[in-house]
């Protein structure tokens, strides 16, 4: 029973008539970061939501662990309550404070008691750098504060698998390190990621795995040392020359 | 370098990447004719429909299992007789309708005019009100006045001051004809309504928006005219639609002044003839207009909510 975590088969998604995901085959193993490199309009997005369940796949099967989370017969809810989603635009209730949003799904999805809950989303609020920021609603909060905060909402779930979507590529450049260098010490804790970024120096660095998407297909999947520093696959150059040419 | 000359640069530059990530389409972009879904997939949407069929029928069962027990309530109650006689008058019914249908004429004359200038006073008033010119105090207080006034002021009892009190003060030109004067009262009224939903919603344009068509060169007026009143009437155009629901049935209040529209001539019937059938047929002409209108504003609460989800959603 050492499957990975999270199998992807033959998934495919089209809207209207434009394809944006043609047959995507991938696997996250448990304790892994995979990391979705690609061009805007790639499909890297489109991919995480279809693991969300955010988006009806149009075929293909999605697997977390022993559940099949494409089966029609499944609760969407229940399922997304084993995976934890960060978007690029935080998406922080504006109205609540920044423990009561950490607190609200523990509490409200999961009915774990308000004084345990708040306890442990100040575990992770001071483990992120947020601990003076509790009480605090999201519009005092700069940009990677927003982010660290929306990714410790996303573990208060403590959930199996964590979606990152492009979280860093809303930030000021400077703040970008304070957010990657919280999903490095996540992948330290043993969590499973599997992220969209554009972050290539971060991928090199904490990704076990990268897959280059280019038009709803994965073109060249490995190591993030064989895809980054030696790619194969001609559209795998271009983009990285492109990528590189602009930082 | 100068802000024009960078936004500009910017623009080129998005549009170049945009291009850049989207290299000429090729052939796999449009979906592939040898393409056949899988039999894991055509389970999947036989399961889906297979649902969608349970989910109908037990939709319409539970609608007509409510509506059985309503019918029944209502021909069981002791009173039923009665008011089958006095209220569901088929004769009484055919014999009010060309009167009814005539006084709808007048409610619906009344509404549209209504409608127009109330656009009008409402929008004047909004931007009144939101305009911070120094200069406009004596308006903008005037403005705020107004609509703390007429907001107040139940629309029935607006109806008759406008309706016996105007005409007393005997001034050069004013209007005498009682339908006229139940127009100018809903104006009143609605406008003050209208005025501060327009306000909602020229407040609710993102202030970025009016700074990318100040950067852009525009004036104050151009800003305004092309930019954020387009957005604000657009995210308000639900609630504008409820205000213009609720005038068209409000346009019945003008009855007291007794011109003879739909309500008033349903009323002369009724008391003529000891039935009230006729309200019944009012009723269901005022009905007839309000339910397209309130599918119709439903509709663009739908996509409103869409398009904010699209903007927010990704």
């Amino acid at each position: 029973m050492n499957q990975p975590l999270l199998r992807i088969r033959g998934v495919r998604k089209q809207y209207g008539s434009r394809l944006v995901l043609r047959s995507i085959d991938l696997d996250v193993a448990e304790h892994q970061v995979v990391c979705l490199i690609g061009g805007s309009g790639s499909g890297k997005s489109t991919l995480l939501r279809c693991v969300d369940l955010l988006e009806v796949v149009d075929d293909g099967t999605i697997h977390l662990g022993d559940s099949e989370l494409t089966d029609p017969r499944l609760d969407p809810d229940t399922a997304r309550r084993r995976i934890g989603i960060v978007f690029q635009a935080y998406n922080l209730f504006p109205h609540l404070s920044v423990l009561d949003n950490i607190t609200l799904a523990p509490r409200r999805a999961h009915g774990v008691p308000r004084k345990r809950a708040e306890e442990e989303a100040r575990e992770l609020l001071s483990r992120f750098g947020l601990a003076d920021k509790a009480k605090e609603h999201p519009d005092r909060l700069s940009g990677g504060q927003q982010q660290r905060a929306a990714i410790a909402r996303a573990l208060a779930t403590r959930p199996e698998l964590l979606l990152f979507d492009e979280i860093t590529s809303a930030l000021d450049p400077e703040l970008v390190g304070e957010v990657l260098d919280v999903v490095e010490d996540l992948k330290q804790g043993g969590l499973t990621i599997l992220m969209a970024t554009h972050e290539m120096g971060f991928a090199r660095h904490v990704a076990d795995q990268v897959c280059f998407l280019e038009n709803g297909v994965i073109v060249e999947q490995g190591s993030a040392q064989d895809v980054l520093t030696a790619p194969r696959e001609q559209a795998t150059q271009r983009f990285l020359a492109r990528v590189l040419e602009r930082s | 370098m100068d802000l024009g000359k960078t936004t500009a640069d910017t623009a080129k530059a998005t549009m170049d990447t945009a291009k850049a990530a989207m290299p000429p389409p090729p052939t796999h972009t449009s979906p592939d004719d040898t393409y056949h879904s899988s039999d894991h997939e055509q389970a999947r949407k036989r399961f889906r429909r297979a649902r969608k069929r349970r989910h109908t029928w037990i939709s319409s069962l539970c609608t007509l299992l409510g509506l059985v027990a309503l019918g029944t309530a209502a021909v069981a109650s002791p009173g039923w007789e009665r008011v089958d006689s006095l209220f569901l008058d088929g004769a009484e019914f055919r014999a009010a309708l060309p009167d009814l249908l005539r006084g709808f004429w007048l409610n619906i004359q009344m509404f549209l005019i209504a409608e127009v200038l109330i656009l009008v006073l409402g929008l004047l008033i909004a931007l009144i009100r939101v305009t911070r010119a120094p200069g406009l105090q004596p308006l903008r207080l005037a403005a705020t006045v107004y609509v703390d006034v007429f907001r107040g002021v139940p629309t029935l009892l607006l109806v008759f001051l406008v309706g016996f009190g105007l005409p007393a003060l005997r001034l050069q030109g004013t209007p005498s004809q009682p339908w006229v004067l139940g127009v100018i009262a809903l104006v009143l009224s609605y406008a003050a309504y209208v005025g501060e939903v327009l306000r909602a919603g020229l407040n609710s344009v993102h202030p970025a928006q009016r700074n990318a068509a100040r950067a852009l060169g525009l004036g104050e007026r151009q800003t305004l005219r092309y930019v954020v009143l387009p957005q604000a009437v657009r995210n308000v155009l639900p609630p504008l639609l409820n205000d213009f629901i609720a005038l068209q049935k409000d346009t019945a209040l003008v009855a007291v002044l007794g011109p003879l529209e739909a309500l008033r001539a349903a009323q002369i019937k009724a008391d003529y003839d000891f039935n009230y059938t006729p309200y019944l047929g009012a009723a269901l002409l005022f009905i007839a207009v309000t339910i397209p209108l309130t599918r119709f504003a439903d509709r663009l609460q739908r996509r409103a909510a869409q398009r904010t989800w699209a903007e927010t959603g990704r």
